[in-house]
């Protein structure tokens, strides 16, 4: 019966759902994963791998962590010896690509949207599961190759945006720009398969009930993100392939010499790496959203105005990428334009912080950790939304261009937009993931560390910027009267260090010893508290419908729950993208090694490729092999029972 | 009051009718491979954004080179017109289970795509430049090495789709992958097409 038919009350009790002590095991013996090295491999649970993704992208946040730590040790004091300049140039390139591509967007948008869609939407699985891990070990080989690349001294040198012509041909020789390249390709197909595989979930596999006006703001967030990365992301593959084309065989697309261009590249790149800023503040925006009503124990208020200015972020985040050029001399006109473009972005921004302001005014706010950190990014975002408003303006970009005001600006953005959320998000979903409470008290300390640390480092270097100090130089002249800023800059370096080893004590020791919980310890009201902590292999017992925007508050006291997906082969319901009506059902394709040997034969074809260009025709047929004997369908038939097998055309 | 105690049961939404097949825009693979398209059609749109873009610096276009010669990109052109017929054919009696039908669709347009490879690879000896001239020839190169990556991609999914089609795996699911791979033929079609136009007709009319 689907979901929308009133059920008369006399037809009530013939509905109600029978108790089955047996279904537990069955689903089990269905949705386990297979054990051992090979079943790691054959992995398709999306909890899996959204944990995989978010703990990969913590190491590599610690890596990077680490080269920012020796940035600023080398910096600490005019003319240091501790960082040769050739190390430096490494470093910092290293620092922020490890940042962004392996670190941010693989944390907020693939780490957390793998891990909670699927089960906030009450799916049982993410849409085409094996992409999902392909992406993921693509992504894997993407870090080792930069990382291998920098310990076996062919760390990119040339900025984390690889600008020509210094990446080109005429003054990068080697290979170290190329891994740069080559790293992308990899970061961006991992990124555009999980978008793909987000994106469909929410469409295709929300719960009966769950109407587009009912979908959680995470959702939402999650949907735009996705369609952003589907339209950037194709953007800088482009530019990174075009580069190493010119690298390796002799093209002339960044060569003014032979009618090439250089700001070609900076368009290409930046037409990805603007809307690239929103891909990683819109998952932070939208575990504010999720945490706000949460611990307010209320409604969000203005839940249309907020999905609205997220869309327009997502519209408005193509149309500023021109602020990042304003040195390059563009014509007035398009400099005005992209003034007026930036600016008007800041609206829904602003449409969002004043409607959780709104939420929060007034409410039985409970400030437990990770509201905590939710205040931590309303301060340090804000700060950096607002010398953001000031760089929209040409003139003063202009003159803080290239110096420590922007790298103040940005590590406010991305760091407030980004690693405040995540640390809210891990301690929230924390007991989802593992079962257990993380320590409050550690959790402060480590809060308050990290807080005053970070804003020692970065509000000083807004007047650094301000006193002329360039960005990527290795070290300046005492003359310069830099030191003491940069003296402070680099002391909060060492609370944060701390803040962070807090966290990983606190993890760790939750992760061992920490109060054991029940299935939605913080009263929440989305469907992934409406399951067991952690969730079983199949998520949820009887898969949920949902009565209202706030899925658990809003249930009835005797709720539907879908029953007829069959238990002895992986069944999933499929719904309508407006309004989840219940369409059909689909079958989960479960565990394959096949996904882990593509990722391999593609690496091996991507990493060839730098060094020769025979590798794509070589490393073609084994890519292919690996493909066919993926998609290859084996087993039982499609839908071998009942009887006739109904389609729907 | 036992009555009180026991936890009220939920109702039931019995979803054990519904059909397990779904052709059409209710497939999930027909969306993924929508959202595949949009990504393929981006970097299309930056390449062609990228010719054009170059073609604003440069005095004279093509640079001192002849524009690329009509007869392979002509003879390419008829031949995606007309594996149009076939990729429908295939797509239309997919959801019938119509095997005969299916394997004469996937046999036909797999000659039709062995055909324009065979033409493409010509089709790279007559366009007048070498990809190392200058950046009009990179440009032009790449765009058709771009598409001639999907030429071939869909040339082995369809030859795979036609050995399938022999078995007895050829049922259910895989039939719905009959109808998308159509689709995405169309999506080769339509993007070579706009190619054709920029590479032989701007060179010429524009």
């Amino acid at each position: 019966m689907p979901v929308t038919e009133p059920i008369i009350e006399k037809d009530r009790q013939a509905h109600r759902l029978t108790p089955d002590p047996e279904l537990p095991r069955r689903l089990e013996r269905t949705w386990r994963q297979p054990g051992g090295i090979w079943g790691w491999f054959s992995n398709t649970d999306h909890k899996a791998i959204g944990v995989r993704f978010m703990v990969t992208a913590f190491i590599f946040f610690l890596l990077g962590g680490i080269l920012a730590a020796l940035i600023r040790l080398q910096l600490m004091r005019p003319e240091n010896s501790f960082l040769g300049p050739d190390a430096y140039n490494q470093i910092f390139t290293m620092h922020g690509s490890t940042m962004i591509f392996l670190f941010a967007v693989p944390m907020m948008f693939q780490g957390f949207g793998v891990y909670i869609v699927p089960l906030m939407c009450g799916a049982r699985n993410i849409a085409f599961p094996r992409l999902n891990a392909l992406s993921y070990y693509l992504y894997l080989g993407g870090g080792l190759l930069l990382w291998i690349g920098l310990l076996t001294n062919t760390g990119p040198d040339v900025g984390w945006f690889a600008y020509v012509t210094l990446s080109g041909p005429g003054y990068s020789p080697g290979h170290r720009a190329d891994i740069w390249a080559q790293m992308i390709t990899f970061t961006e197909v991992s990124a555009l398969g999980v978008a793909v595989c987000i994106a469909t979930t929410i469409l295709r596999h929300r719960a009966p009930g769950m109407t587009l006006n009912r979908m959680p703001i995470l959702l939402w967030e999650k949907l735009v993100i996705s369609i952003m990365v589907i339209f950037a992301m194709p953007a800088v593959m482009v530019a990174s392939s075009l580069l190493l084309l010119d690298r390796l065989v002799g093209t002339h697309f960044f060569n003014p010499a032979e009618g090439g261009d250089v700001l070609l590249y900076q368009h290409l790149f930046w037409f990805f790496g603007h809307p690239e800023v929103y891909i990683i503040f819109l998952p932070g925006a939208s575990i504010i959203s999720t945490l706000v009503p949460c611990f307010c124990r209320r409604r969000i208020l203005g839940y249309t105005p907020i999905v609205v200015s997220v869309i327009a972020t997502g519209f408005i985040g193509f149309g500023v990428w021109v602020h990042h050029m304003f040195a390059t001399g563009l014509p007035q006109l398009s400099e005005s334009f992209f003034t007026a473009a930036s600016l008007m972005i800041v609206i829904p921004t602003g449409v969002q912080f004043f409607l959780w302001m709104g939420t929060i005014w007034h409410s039985r706010l409970q400030l437990r950790l990770p509201m905590l950190w939710v205040f931590g990014y309303f301060f340090v975002f804000l700060i950096g939304g607002l010398s953001g408003v000031m760089l929209a303006s040409v003139p003063l970009d202009t003159q803080v261009h290239d110096t420590y005001f922007i790298v103040a600006h940005f590590h406010y953005v991305l760091i407030g937009g980004a690693l405040f959320p995540m640390f809210a998000g891990l301690y929230f979903w924390f007991p989802k993931i593992t079962g257990r409470m993380a320590n409050e008290t550690l959790g402060k300390w480590h809060f308050w560390l990290f807080f005053i640390g970070f804003n020692i480092t970065f509000f000083t270097m807004h007047f650094l910027g301000l006193r002329g100090m360039p960005r990527r130089v290795y070290t300046y002249s005492p003359d310069m009267h830099w030191q003491t800023l940069s003296a402070v800059a680099s002391s909060g370096v060492f609370l944060m260090t701390a803040g962070v080893l807090v966290f990983m004590v606190n993890i760790f020791r939750s992760r061992m010893m920490g109060e054991v919980v029940g299935n939605n310890p913080w009263g929440d009201a989305s469907l992934e508290w409406g399951t067991t902590s952690p969730p079983p292999s199949y998520n949820f017992l009887h898969p949920p419908t949902v009565n209202g925007r706030d899925a658990l508050w809003d249930a009835l006291p005797d709720q539907p729950v879908v029953v007829g997906l069959r238990d002895d082969i992986r069944e999933t319901l499929v719904t309508h993208s407006l309004d989840t009506e219940p369409q059909h059902k689909d079958e989960d394709p479960g565990p394959s090694i096949w996904p882990f040997l593509a990722s391999l034969t593609i690496s091996a074809t991507f990493v060839g490729s730098i060094f020769t260009p025979w590798a794509i025709p070589v490393g073609a047929p084994p890519v292919i092999i690996t493909l066919i004997g993926w998609l290859w369908p084996r087993g039982h038939s499609p839908a071998p029972l009942p009887g006739i097998e109904s389609w729907i055309h | 009051m036992d009555s009180l105690r026991e936890p009220i049961r939920p109702l039931t939404l019995d979803v054990s009718n519904l059909p397990s097949v779904a052709f059409g825009e209710l497939n999930t693979t027909w969306l993924a491979n929508v959202f595949y398209m949009a990504i393929e059609g981006m970097m299309f749109a930056l390449m062609f954004a990228t010719y054009f873009y170059l073609r604003t610096r440069s005095q004279h276009w093509p640079p001192g080179h002849l524009p690329p010669a009509f007869k392979y990109g002509l003879a390419n052109l008829v031949v995606f017109l007309l594996s149009l017929i076939p990729a429908r054919l295939a797509q239309k009696r997919a959801p019938a289970g119509d095997l005969r039908a299916i394997r004469i669709g996937l046999a036909a347009l797999s000659a039709f795509a062995i055909l324009a490879t065979v033409f493409r690879i010509f089709e790279f000896t007559v366009l007048n430049c070498r990809w190392s001239d200058d950046a009009y020839a990179s440009t032009v190169w790449v765009l058709i090495g771009l598409h001639s990556g999907h030429l071939v991609t869909e040339l082995i999914e369809t030859l795979v789709l036609l050995v399938m089609s022999f078995t007895p795996k050829m049922e259910g699911t895989r039939l719905a992958d009959v109808a998308i791979n159509s689709d995405y033929w169309y999506f080769v079609v339509i993007s070579g097409l706009l190619m054709d136009f920029v590479i032989y007709a701007t060179t010429r009319f524009l």
